[in-house]
């Protein structure tokens, strides 16, 4: 790693829109800027691959997707550092990051960090999502931006929400068949949503996402009010078995199903550092407290993008930028006047990419028979606990998500509770019949993401506190 | 099943899957890449045994673990394809020491 | 509220195993926890059931504190995930061989036999990861491992079935006289009231032993460990080192533990604890060393319990040295998990009035108490 400087000024963490936004900004005003990711191209996942996607007809991915390399240039010319394929596995409150970049390990001070960890698709538990050949939503899009992949066969889509339909018209863009989308959106969401409308009609969103949902209409089959879903297969996936409203049970041949029902912040790194977070009831998951710099309650460390609360690219972009301008001002790079006069025109553009999305949220929000799911669903991926599991234990006084790693080893595998935790929060609230902000999330350690012991081990010495050993 | 668009552009990166010698594209993720080679079984958990195939693609759900030259529960969606990577999918807990 | 006959503050390990014994002879106990049962080091500790190199005052409790854990099931209808494969602190040179043999002949004298010295060819039989360097051990077959949480919420349910209660998310404020009571206020307003106080309070023990009218030198420290994933089988005991710090063992799942005191940042006003990397890359070093079958084994999860530790390493135990119907357990130093048993029993025998059988005087309260200053 000798491309790496021994500390930094301002470490921003993701290189998504909220990162390279932020990094961009920093690095320009001269302080010291690393810009560390774990994917090996800039973009994030929004603009995954965006500067080497394999996918040739623009048409395919779309101009919003095109708008992503109008971020990468100007970052590549900031003066910047840039870490690619880095693992960041830990952030200490006097801001040392632990990451691991070609199978070493090494602490990387800085003096300001900003964490652009983004979103992830919120956990669709349903009967059969762990059988091969189900997959997010998001993650045949990866495939569609980083390997020109295409799911073939049966392919149905499932669930709810703008990235569902956006990869339904990718798909046709790019000559893919579907078979269906099955649309979840509840019924009733749609009259909680009109009062939200005003603001949508004036946002950006409102010209796209029509056309693209009558697009889709158009072609594929759309089944909507679907109300039930599972997955049924013996070693992969056959089919789906699906119910519209109360009506009985119907099934559709599937080798491909790709769920979704929103995305949430990706928290994990800002919840392991210990800033405080809180229950989003709109949004229905939880998210970090930031004020309006993006700052958290960890002195030194700020939020920007998805992970600070789901707004989307845009805003995420928007975001970075103020969050870079407090950072500098923080490091004595810049006064106050001049952070809260350079903001003026991020600020106004990130209030404008804001618009409609209340109303978005209210559509889109997931039934509650799908972020509450019936007994014989599996919660936990990694230790493979169902629901019914983790209501037993609440029976026996199980009164959170923490107290259900201790009974079941539910959240306690590889992927640290990020594909459970929303859903043991909700079902535990259920079964208690309380606000899912009563019984609180996963108390989250670093690392945040696995590292080999030969990793850890390769960490440097400090002999001086070596003394701290405890003696028996 | 995952098939490439026919203007997909890149050069071939040979690797192999448990011993069979198999092409991906560069810039192809280890996952990508059995995907396209129509695997998409990557490992058996080790609590049930249950066979499972990448859920995510972007570093979250864990699914895609894999062996990759002899370094296992490495994370297939988050590693690229290099020419020559021996790719092994993996059976429950894995063997030890390696 | 009153109708109780005994308070106790703290719902770790000794605190439940306390209610348990006193709630198993009709006494009527309730528990305030500022938490919930076993959220700290109870809860998060490596599970270690150890005779093995303690301290000499505590050996005849530990030996008896065994004897329960040899048949747990009979005290809280649970096996607490409970095994008996033995602990094995390994020798790395000759020398500290040597020194293994000094104390098992020390212990012998004394009249305890749980430790006995085994030589390489052993050391490999029962250890056959063990890299080849290694000398021999001192080994206790009789010592295991336990599930820390599993226990502390199986004393918690005895008790509780036996008529205990437990008043959850309550931080005892104050305690203080009133008349022949003992009163305790909680920072969520509740008032209890009981002639006996217990001060199982961990971590937290000093400030309630501080209102006592007796400070106690305790320091909060923060032990780390970590958890891999899992492994095919290949370790049955649980196995320390003796020239450095290591506590190794392997769940049934597979996932190995790896700790032995480490020790990260305890923050006990925000109940947070901070690991330091630099010092788990010790223990992975050690782990390195000693298993080299591990070295591309995957760290998943680190963490550290919040704990107490007084200057001699062993715990306070008994009455208060200023106040009558008040007695303390804290202080356990990073290894109190193992006398959780017997040390209910003890505080229960004290309490209703027997006295203890067991000889408890190396850990009263008094050994910290300030010499009266002269006018």
């Amino acid at each position: 790693m000798s491309d790496v400087k021994t500390s930094y000024d301002l470490a921003v963490i993701g290189a998504g829109p909220a990162g390279l936004a932020a990094a961009t900004l920093a690095a320009r005003q001269g302080i010291s800027t690393v810009l560390l990711d774990e994917q090996p191209a800039p973009g994030g996942q929004i603009y995954r691959s965006v500067t080497e996607t394999p996918v040739r007809d623009p048409k395919v991915l779309g101009p919003d997707y095109w708008h992503g390399a109008g971020l990468v240039k100007p970052f590549q010319e900031s003066g910047a550092d840039y870490l690619p394929g880095t693992t960041v596995w830990s952030v200490s409150r006097n801001l040392e990051i632990g990451l691991s970049r070609e199978g070493a390990a090494r602490i990387l001070p800085a003096k300001h960090i900003i964490l652009a960890t983004g979103a992830l698709e919120r956990p669709f538990a349903v009967p059969g999502w762990t059988l091969p050949g189900v997959m997010g939503a998001g993650a045949a899009q990866v495939l569609l931006k980083s390997s020109g992949l295409v799911a073939t066969g049966n392919v149905v889509l499932a669930g709810t929400g703008p990235l569902l339909w956006l990869l339904a018209w990718q798909y046709l863009r790019a000559g893919a068949e579907i078979t269906a989308v099955l649309d979840t959106t509840p019924r009733a969401n749609w009259r909680q949503a009109m009062p939200h409308m005003t603001g949508f009609v004036r946002s950006c969103y409102i010209g796209k996402g029509l056309k693209l949902l009558l697009d889709v209409r158009r072609k594929v089959k759309v089944i909507g009010n679907v109300t039930a879903l599972r997955a049924e297969g013996d070693g992969q996936v056959r089919s789906v078995v699906y119910r519209q409203g109360n009506g009985a049970e119907q099934r559709l041949p599937a080798e491909t199903l790709l769920l979704h029902q929103g995305v949430i912040p990706n928290l994990n790194l800002a919840n392991a550092i210990g800033c405080a977070q809180s229950w989003d009831d709109a949004q229905r998951c939880w998210t970090p407290q930031t004020d309006g710099w993006g700052a958290t309650t960890v002195e030194g460390v700020s939020l920007a993008g998805d992970g600070a609360g789901i707004g989307g690219a845009l805003s995420a972009e928007h975001q970075g930028r103020l969050t870079a301008l407090d950072a500098l001002h923080r490091l004595g790079r810049i006064d106050r006047q001049q952070r809260d006069r350079d903001a003026a025109p991020h600020r106004e553009a990130l209030e404008k990419a804001r618009q409609g999305r209340v109303f978005l949220d209210t559509l889109y929000k997931p039934a509650q028979d799908f972020r509450v799911p019936s007994d014989d669903t599996i919660v936990c991926r990694c230790e493979e606990v169902t629901a019914a599991q983790v209501r037993d234990a609440v029976k026996l006084g199980c009164s959170g998500p923490n107290q259900a790693k201790s009974f079941l080893r539910c959240g306690m595998g590889p992927c640290q509770g990020r594909l459970c935790g929303p859903t043991v929060t909700e079902v535990i609230a259920d079964a208690r019949g309380v606000s899912p902000a009563e019984v609180g999330y996963y108390r989250l350690r670093p690392p945040v993401k696995p590292i080999t012991l030969a990793e850890l081990a390769s960490l440097p010495k400090r002999e001086d506190e070596i003394d701290a050993v405890l003696h028996h | 099943m995952f098939r490439r668009l026919h203007d997909a552009a890149g050069e071939r990166v040979p690797f192999t899957v448990d011993g069979r010698a198999a092409e991906a594209l560069a810039g192809d993720t280890v996952a990508a890449a059995l995907l396209a080679n129509g695997i998409t079984v990557c490992r058996n958990t080790p609590v049930s045994g249950a066979p499972r195939s990448p859920y995510c693609m972007m570093g979250v759900c864990f699914d895609c673990l894999v062996t990759i030259d002899d370094v296992g529960n490495r994370q297939g969606c988050q590693v690229r394809v290099a020419p020559g990577m021996r790719i092994e999918t993996q059976d429950g807990k894995r063997e030890i020491d390696r | 509220m009153s109708g109780y006959d005994v308070i106790v503050i703290g719902g770790g390990l000794h605190g439940c195993s306390t209610a348990l014994h006193l709630s198993q002879r009709g006494v009527r106990v309730l528990v305030v926890e500022k938490d919930h049962i076993g959220r700290h080091a109870s809860g998060v500790n490596a599970g270690g059931v150890r005779q093995l190199g303690r301290h000499v005052a505590e050996i005849p409790l530990s030996v008896a504190s065994m004897a329960l854990w040899h048949r747990i099931g009979e005290l809280v209808d649970d096996d607490c995930g409970f095994e008996c494969h033995g602990q094995i602190k390994v020798a790395e040179t000759e020398e500290e061989l040597a020194d293994g043999h000094a104390r098992v002949a020390e212990l012998r004298a004394l009249g305890f036999s749980h430790e006995e010295v085994v030589d390489q060819a052993e050391l490999r039989r029962l250890v056959p990861a063990i890299a080849p360097h290694c000398v021999g051990a001192v080994v206790s077959r009789g010592d295991g491992a336990a599930i820390p949480y599993r226990t502390t919420f199986a004393f918690k349910r005895k008790a509780e079935s036996l008529g205990a209660r437990f008043e959850e998310g309550s931080a005892v404020t104050r305690v203080a006289r009133a008349g022949l009571n003992w009163r305790v206020k909680t920072a969520a307003g509740g008032r209890f009231e009981a002639p006996v106080l217990v001060n199982c309070a961990g971590a937290w023990a000093n400030r309630i032993a501080a209102q006592l009218g007796e400070p106690v030198p305790l320091e909060v420290i923060a032990p780390m460990l970590m958890i891999t994933a899992r492994l095919p089988p290949f370790i049955k005991p649980v196995v320390g080192a003796t020239g450095r710090t290591l506590s190794f063992k392997q769940f049934p799942n597979g996932t190995v533990l790896i700790g032995g005191g480490m020790l990260g940042r305890a923050s006990p006003d925000e109940n947070r604890t901070e690991l330091d990397f630099t010092n788990l890359a010790i223990n992975a070093r050690t782990v390195w060393d000693l298993f080299p079958v591990m070295r591309s084994a995957t760290v998943v999860r680190a963490w550290a319990g919040i704990e107490a530790r007084m200057p001699d390493q062993i715990p306070v135990i008994g009455p208060s040295g200023t106040e009558l119907g008040v007695f303390h357990a804290f202080g356990f130093s990073a290894h109190g998990f193992q006398l959780g048993p017997i040390v209910g029993r003890i505080l229960a025998d004290m309490i209703t009035g027997n006295g203890t059988p067991l000889p408890i005087s190396p850990f009263r309260i008094q050994r910290f108490h300030q010499p009266a200053v002269a006018a």
